[in-house]
């Protein structure tokens, strides 16, 4: 079928719903408001004549500083294909800037499961009733939704697993593992100067690892290198059992 | 004296051995390398044949590490139990008529239960390591020795029938009278029982489950390196080499030979455990790896079952003919 | 001598039975086929609980593409799938010259399509290179790189990389093909149908490898379906669903190819579509050397660097506003963008990968989202291996052929 006739049948079929319909280069795009989607879903899934069996893709959109204008701030876009009937369609559901949040389609397409956790991850659109909504790319603890347009390229600070694996390298390197990284005046001199040796050496991993002493010495480069703040004068096991 | 001398005699059978061991793992690597369209090691000595001892000395002169939370004396000991296990059954080993340092009459029990000994050391390492890995590795390990150790064990009964001894050399001097002056014609079924079982009670691809690095890194020698991981590779080569001394005593009749070799009659001996260990290399280059429940079960269903009809049928023949 | 500390890594509970053995597997694990960590809850050796975690190999390439030119956009396609990145770079063209409305021109079609094919034979040939030494067959692993460094040898002789190509161009190619390459393309076709059988005949009839892999992560045609697999996994179960086929692009509507489809879904049904592929991929190949038409390998609209057999000095074309070397326009006036969204899915060595692309006139993507075939199928891994052993794990994750690249972005 083509897609603009598919457009209109969803357009007879869930008048409420239908925002807008658009179409650039042949491919047709169903503006949508949020609460009917699993039916409609559903609905172009089984229809005998449509069977939109292979959900393509289905990412987050964030319209904020789009040119062109746009009726929401958000936007969840799916992509449904026809494996048999080989016709497509683009469904583009409208969210609202203040807590977006839309119906889960891992009940119709158990593979929605990860694209929702990655929209979810991506821009902070909640997904009501799916099983398991986490960050999937990101680590856990990540704090901001970096595919938001007010999220800066490079990021808004250095994220708390990286600063605690740079405490954790400085640790280690008691051990004689690491060469001391060249230290930058710059750097040293916001540091705090001569910073404590955070802990005593361990029993090293290693039994013949280097004399102590120069153990010592590194580590205390090391430690004026790294931003102030950094050490939090525990060891890993004391962390680790924290 | 007679002590110095057998204390000679055991220096010089165990520097051979380890001789050999430093030479098998350039003649897998050799092998292995042209049936891969590689050429294998090149660079240390004419088409590296000092690569070996470079290793060697590579090994000994590395860092010992012992990872802080392992058990110490556990992973100490395992890698000299495997080898010691394994080497232990040198003795007993006749490589020609008197060539042998201790012609004891349960030669072959001694044979199994060292064997089933250096089991133990896998064990120990999986579980010294305090990996999880490795435990997974030793584990497998454990359940893989115990069965393949009774197909084995059954595998040679027919041989004990047939030869009414469990001392080597009186096995390899039974089989001159039989059919082609070996027992593999009468024993096919054992031969191939014992050949499969023999594979997997050395950690052989296909069945090498403890270590299989595509699943569980490298089995219970993860955490290990340097010397103590080589000490685990000489058990392993001194275990197949003992493994295809014993195929070649129990089936292929030992030193034995179309004629007789002088100054050193262990020649055929040692062809035929050459021949052996091509056919382990050889496997190597060719098999995928079994899965952990089908090794199992190859083993209680089809080995074991062989393994006792072999007996069943070589009695009733014996006791016929 | 210092007691044994008994600390732990915990691993999340997935069931909360705490009696099970929870095993991490990865990110650096020789199976993993790159940094994909998979947390295991074992009962015995039988899989209880299969979580993969995925994003160790995350740069942000959708969110870097919103600020980068669409042609500087290009170069971050060969980081997604690196192991066919001339395929990544393929399909970003395409798309994006669907957005812009541009058609290349004939002869440029077909080399893209040539590169297209011999990236999935790159592709395939790693995949089954990998897979088959997962499963211990060793002797595979180098065959296959013997027959793949042939093919990297004739990229570098192409575009002079072995890895990350940028060859194709928004528009065209980057430079035309000479006849030493079609020479050598040509000697490959005629040799590598019988390597296919070599690797066959090592593995195909091999007791333990049918064992392996026959009925092992079956997946049925509605749940392959569901779980959005693509690719040969789909077809394994039984889908004809080839992009190549359904939408077709670049030159795949002119050269006469079939697609095989498997039915029992399970690895060995993937391995041999992936197999006959190859073989469909020679006679494409073969095809294309054939019909290769004479002409530009730039189309006229072409808004990228115009690079035929002169190639202009960045300093002589005129460089874009936003571009910095990469992009340089040899139009007169600067190309239009229109506002508009776009979503293209090409047919890649590891399933489909998709470009979903929206413009709102500026000449960067204002948002661009990639359909990452790997990423959905990572994420099938649980439903593939769940109930099964830790040697199907790695039997599955081999199968499937994931480049974590393409899955993280």
């Amino acid at each position: 079928m083509e897609q603009r006739a598919i457009a209109d049948t969803l357009k007879t079929q869930f008048s409420e719903e239908v925002v807008d319909i658009v179409e650039y280069q042949g491919q047709v795009g169903v503006l949508l408001r949020p609460d009917q989607i699993v039916p409609i879903l559903r609905w172009l899934r089984d229809s005998a004549d449509l069977r939109m069996d292979h959900l393509r893709a289905l990412c987050g959109v964030d319209n904020s500083k789009r040119k062109t204008s746009y009726p929401e701030r958000f936007e969840v876009v799916y992509q449904l294909y026809s494996t048999e009937l080989r016709h497509e369609i683009r469904l583009r559901v409208l969210l609202p800037e203040k807590d977006p949040h839309v119906d889960s389609v891992v009940s119709l397409w158990s593979g929605a499961n990860w694209l929702e956790r990655e929209v979810f991850d991506m821009f902070g659109i909640r997904f009501n009733q799916h099983p398991n909504l986490k960050r999937v790319l990101l680590p856990d603890d990540w704090e901001g939704h970096p595919l938001r347009k007010e999220y800066p390229l490079k990021g808004r600070k250095e994220w708390q697993g990286l600063v605690e694996l740079k405490e954790r390298i400085q640790e280690l390197d008691q051990h004689g593992f690491y060469p001391p990284p060249p230290v930058e005046a710059k750097k040293g001199g916001t540091a705090k100067k001569g910073a404590k040796n955070p802990v005593e050496p361990q029993k090293t991993v290693a039994q013949a690892a280097g004399p102590a002493s120069a153990g010592k010495e590194k580590t205390a480069t090391v430690a004026a290198a790294l931003p102030a703040g950094v050490n939090t004068g525990k060891t890993l096991r004391e962390r680790d059992q924290a | 004296m007679h002590i110095l001398i057998l204390l000679l005699y055991i220096l010089l059978l165990f520097t051979v051995v380890m001789l050999h061991v430093a030479y098998a793992t350039y003649f897998e690597r050799k092998i292995i390398g042209h049936m891969q369209v590689r050429m294998g090691p090149m660079e240390v000595g004419w088409h590296g044949l000092l690569q070996p001892i470079a290793d060697g000395i590579k090994c000994f002169f590395k860092e010992d590490i012992i990872p802080e939370n392992v058990d110490p004396l556990g992973f100490r000991l395992a890698p000299v139990v495997s080898l010691t296990a394994m080497v232990a059954s040198l003795a007993v080993l006749p490589f020609a008529p008197g060539w042998v340092l201790a012609d004891i009459d349960i030669g072959l029990l001694f044979v199994f239960a060292m064997s089933g000994l250096a089991g133990y050391g896998v064990i120990l390492a999986g579980w010294a390591s305090n990996s999880k890995f490795s435990f997974l590795g030793g584990l497998r390990s454990m359940a893989q020795v115990i069965s393949y150790e009774i197909a084995l064990g059954l595998s040679l009964v027919g041989v004990m029938l047939l030869s009414g001894s469990l001392n080597l050399s009186t096995i390899v001097e039974a089989q001159g009278g039989t059919f082609g002056g070996m027992y593999i014609f009468p024993q096919f079924i054992a031969f191939g029982v014992f050949f499969v079982a023999m594979l997997a009670e050395t950690n052989r691809v296909p069945f090498d489950l403890p270590e299989a690095e595509a699943e569980l890194v490298s089995g219970y020698s993860t955490e290990y390196s340097g010397m103590r991981y080589a000490i685990f590779f000489m058990a392993e080569y001194v275990g197949m080499l003992v493994m295809s001394s014993l195929g070649t005593i129990c089936f292929f009749g030992g030193w034995s030979g179309p004629f007789a070799v002088p100054y050193f009659p262990a020649l055929w001996f040692v062809l035929k455990v050459y021949a052996f260990m091509f056919v382990f290399i050889w496997i190597r280059a060719t098999m995928p790896r079994y899965r952990y429940d089908q090794l199992m079960e190859l083993g209680w269903k089809w080995l074991i079952p062989l393994a006792l009809a072999n007996i069943v049928l070589t009695a009733v023949c014996k006791a016929l003919f | 001598m210092k007691e044994p500390s008994k600390q732990t890594v915990e691993v999340p509970v997935a069931t909360g039975d705490e009696d099970r053995y929870r095993l991490r597997m990865g990110p650096q694990h020789p199976a993993t086929h790159g940094v994909l960590r998979v947390d295991l809850e074992l009962d015995g050796e039988t899989i209880v609980a299969c979580d993969p975690q995925v994003g160790y190999l995350h740069r942000g390439i959708e969110k870097l593409a919103e600020n980068r030119t669409y042609a500087q956009t290009l170069i971050l396609t060969d980081r997604l799938d690196y192991i066919a990145a001339m395929s990544n770079n393929c399909g970003f063209c395409v798309a994006v010259e669907k957005l812009l409305a541009i058609t290349p021109p004939l002869r440029a079609r077909y080399i893209r399509t040539i590169v297209n094919e011999m990236s999935r034979l790159a592709s395939h040939l790693l995949w089954l290179a990998t897979h088959a030494l997962d499963i211990g067959a060793m002797t595979v692993f180098l065959y296959c790189f013997r027959e793949r460094e042939i093919l990297l040898e004739l990229f570098e002789e192409l575009c002079g990389a072995r890895l990350t190509f940028s060859y194709p161009r928004i528009g065209g190619v980057r430079q035309d093909v000479n006849a030493y390459f079609i020479d050598g393309l040509q000697r490959f076709i005629d040799i590598f149908p019988e390597k296919i059988l070599e690797y066959e005949t090592l593995i195909d009839t091999n007791r333990i490898w049918l064992k392996r892999t026959v009925g092992i992560g079956k997946v049925s045609r509605e749940k392959a379906l569901s779980l959005g697999l693509t690719g040969a996994c789909l077809r394994a179960s039984g889908v004809d669903y080839d992009v190549r086929k359904h939408q077709p692009y670049d030159a795949y509507d002119l050269v006469d190819f079939e697609v095989p489809i498997g039915q029992e879904g399970d690895s060995y049904a993937r391995y041999r579509c992936r197999m006959e592929e190859m073989r469909q991929s020679v006679r494409i190949l073969q095809q294309c050397i054939d019909q290769l038409p004479p002409g530009p390998i730039v189309g006229e609209d072409a808004p990228d660097l115009h690079m035929s057999q002169r190639i202009i000095p960045f300093r002589e074309a005129r460089v874009s506003a936003y571009g910095t070397g990469l992009i340089a326009l040899s139009h007169k006036t600067k190309p239009t963008y229109p506002a508009g969204d776009i979503y293209v899915a090409t047919e890649v060595p590891k399933g489909e990968l998709g470009f979903y692309i929206i413009s709102d006139g500026s000449p960067r993507a204002y948002r661009m989202h990639i359909r990452s075939p790997s990423f959905i199928h990572i994420s099938a891994l649980t439903a593939l291996s769940e109930g099964g052993l830790v040697a199907d794990l790695i039997t599955n994750i081999g199968s499937v052929d994931v480049v974590l690249g393409e899955s993280d972005r």
